[in-house]
């Protein structure tokens, strides 16, 4: 196929200016910035005073190129007009069809007003849908007491194999890499004050009561926070809910429990796991630049840390790995069947569970400021 | 465009899908020649490999032996910018962008081509959307609010958009009510009439293939087993013509074709 750019020639006639159409009037055609450029320019021109109109030159005309021609005329009929009969049906065919818009919405005041209405009402909505899924999940709880064996086990341990155990490598490395760093900043400062041993009880404290637990739900919550949430909300596009309800499977039981549960279970692992190679990376980075050696680092910790710390933190984490899971189910339950919502959903639940680790964490140190220290 | 350059050419194609170390053959030494301003319906069984043609004629997929040409270029090429402009493709389930109002989904072929002022292309659209059988109300509603015969209108809409000269069709009728289907097939012969368009689809409805397809194609057996006008069809001794064509559903649809050949 040839591409010839669309072009236009005026005429000067007795009976006053023609214009002479030439080339392929096509939408790709026109939107070359070289051919376009060149029409911007001489289309204005011609229809100052040109009464009379030639497109049989035209090679091709389609719908965009009607189109910019009837708008160019002020969608109406030129005084004088000669076509091919295909042409004049495709330009009739936009004549017909080109009509005003219909008007969309007005963002005006109180638009806005509005608009921050809806959100406070859409925060409550949450609290609510909230609230009845963990109505919902203590039901499910007191039936699987009644019922053990008829419980979702097998989904369970699905579950608890990608939440837990795929995330070992991830979680080992940043503890490991964070208990170097913290180590060797605190052994700077220790340094200053001659206090080389207490960088036992700095690290112990630190790595075992807070940053263990809240490193490694943070990363389980940008892990597998959105996992859930990616997986129900797939499910909810494709109908696949849908199908279970109609099938009389509870999806409370069936989707929100097992990982519920999988996750109270799996968080506290990964706690400990995590703070194990915090610790073990605080030990090296100890050994290297204070010299405190490993046999008196492990010698040290079980009079620097009580024992209540290891209880607060495995508590906490179970906290943790249940309000991740439950976050994630309530927003991928809310997923409309679009893929902007099902993105939008995601980026939410991620977001929500890691804010509300952290105000959990607040709300423990608070709480139990008296134990353990 | 010279007349003796065909739409589709597709010689010796092969087809095979690999998973798990086994090989699958879907198409073997397929051949093909679709003309200017045919409307060709493409029927066979389940998993007798038509949606795969149909993507190869897309250059959604690769052949493993063979060539595939549309528009005398090789299909590979299709994907380019501007293949609006070359092909247009109606999926199955439409694949409208859900983030996109009706409006912007039908534009949005133009839109990217970064040169046409917006006000040209929201008209041009407007124009389709109305040629389609959309009022020009649905214009800001999102894809999820349309119901399913809506949602094929506004496909074959972005479609049709930069009026490329082949239209392809997946299923264009699968998961329409009769009268939704109907009015359909009315919308896909004035199209193809009005805009001189070549059409291929695929599809199980035998009413659909009887009332539009000027050229039938039965796939069966890893290829082309006979293509013709849907009588020429019909009179091939195959088993499968028969099931498909001779059951209860084709002599409905075949009394349609009595009709039809006694009105024209």
């Amino acid at each position: 196929m040839t591409h010839t750019p669309p072009s236009l020639r005026r005429q000067s006639l007795p009976q006053g200016g023609a214009v002479v159409l030439q080339g392929q009037w096509t939408a790709a055609q026109l939107a070359e910035p070289s051919a376009w450029a060149v029409l911007q320019r001489e289309l204005p021109a011609a229809l100052q005073g040109s009464q009379a109109w030639d497109l049989r030159g035209i090679q091709r005309l389609d719908h965009t190129g009607a189109q910019l021609l009837w708008n160019s005329w002020g969608r109406r009929w030129p005084a004088q007009l000669d076509t091919l009969p295909a042409q004049r049906a495709v330009l009739e065919r936009v004549a017909r069809y080109t009509v005003a818009m219909p008007p969309t919405e007005h963002h005006g005041p109180v638009y806005l007003w509005e608009r921050l209405g809806r959100q406070v009402l859409l925060v409550l909505v949450h609290l609510q849908g909230m609230l009845r899924l963990t109505g919902q999940l203590v039901l499910d709880l007191l039936r699987l007491l009644r019922h053990p064996r008829r419980g979702p086990w097998r989904d369970f341990s699905g579950h608890l194999y990608h939440i837990g155990a795929t995330a070992l490598p991830i979680t080992a490395l940043v503890g490991f890499l964070i208990g170097v760093v913290l180590a060797y900043l605190v052994a700077q400062q220790l340094r200053l004050f001659g206090a080389d041993p207490y960088i036992v009880n700095l690290l112990g404290i630190s790595v075992i009561r807070e940053l263990g637990p809240v490193l490694a739900a943070i990363l389980i919550a940008g892990r597998s926070g959105s996992t859930i949430t990616a997986q129900i909300g797939v499910m909810r596009v494709t109908e696949e809910i849908d199908a279970m309800r109609v099938m009389g499977i509870a999806r409370g039981w069936r989707l929100v429990l097992p990982r519920v549960l999988a996750m109270a279970v799996a968080m506290p692992l990964i706690s400990v796991w995590t703070t194990l190679a915090a610790l073990v990376g605080g030990m090296i980075a100890s050994d290297l630049t204070m010299g405190v050696s490993p046999a008196y680092f492990l010698s040290a910790l079980p009079d620097a840390v009580q024992v209540s710390n290891l209880t607060l933190a495995t508590g906490k984490s179970v906290a943790f790995g249940m309000l991740i899971a439950m976050v994630g189910c309530h927003f991928g339950l809310r997923v409309k069947p679009n893929t902007e919502s099902l993105g939008q959903g995601t980026t939410a639940s991620v977001v929500v569970s890691i804010t509300v680790v952290i105000l959990v964490d607040a709300l423990f140190a608070v709480v139990f400021r008296n134990v353990g220290i | 465009m010279t007349m003796s350059t065909p739409m589709v050419e597709i010689e010796g194609l092969s087809s095979v899908f690999r998973s798990a170390g086994r090989e699958f053959v879907v198409h073997r030494d397929l051949s093909l020649r679709i003309e200017a301003g045919e409307l060709m319906s493409v029927v066979g069984g389940s998993g007798s490999g038509k949606t795969v043609l149909l993507r190869q004629m897309l250059g959604l997929e690769r052949p493993a032996r063979g060539r595939v040409s549309v528009l005398g270029r090789p299909a590979s090429e299709l994907g380019a910018p501007g293949a609006a402009s070359r092909v247009g493709m109606l999926f199955q389930h439409g694949a409208l962008f859900s983030a996109f109002s009706v409006l912007e989904n039908i534009a949005f072929p133009l839109h990217e081509l970064r040169t046409l002022p917006p006000e040209l292309v929201r008209d041009a659209a407007m124009v389709k959307m109305q040629m389609v059988g959309l009022d020009p109300s649905q214009a800001h509603k999102m894809p999820a609010d349309l119901s399913g015969g809506m949602v094929k209108r506004v496909a074959l809409a972005r479609a049709l958009v930069m009026d490329p000269p082949l239209l392809l069709l997946d299923e264009p009728t699968a998961g329409l009510d009769p009268d939704s289907a109907d009015d359909f097939c009315d919308l896909l012969r004035s199209l193809h009439q009005e805009l001189d368009l070549t059409v291929v689809m695929v599809t199980h409805d035998l009413d659909t293939i009887f009332e539009l397809s000027t050229r039938v194609a039965v796939l069966a057996e890893q290829h082309v087993i006979v293509s013709g006008t849907p009588q020429e069809v019909m009179a091939h001794a195959h088993p499968f013509i028969r099931d498909f064509f001779r059951g209860e559903r084709g002599r409905r649809a075949q009394a349609l074709l009595h009709d039809s050949t006694k009105d024209g």
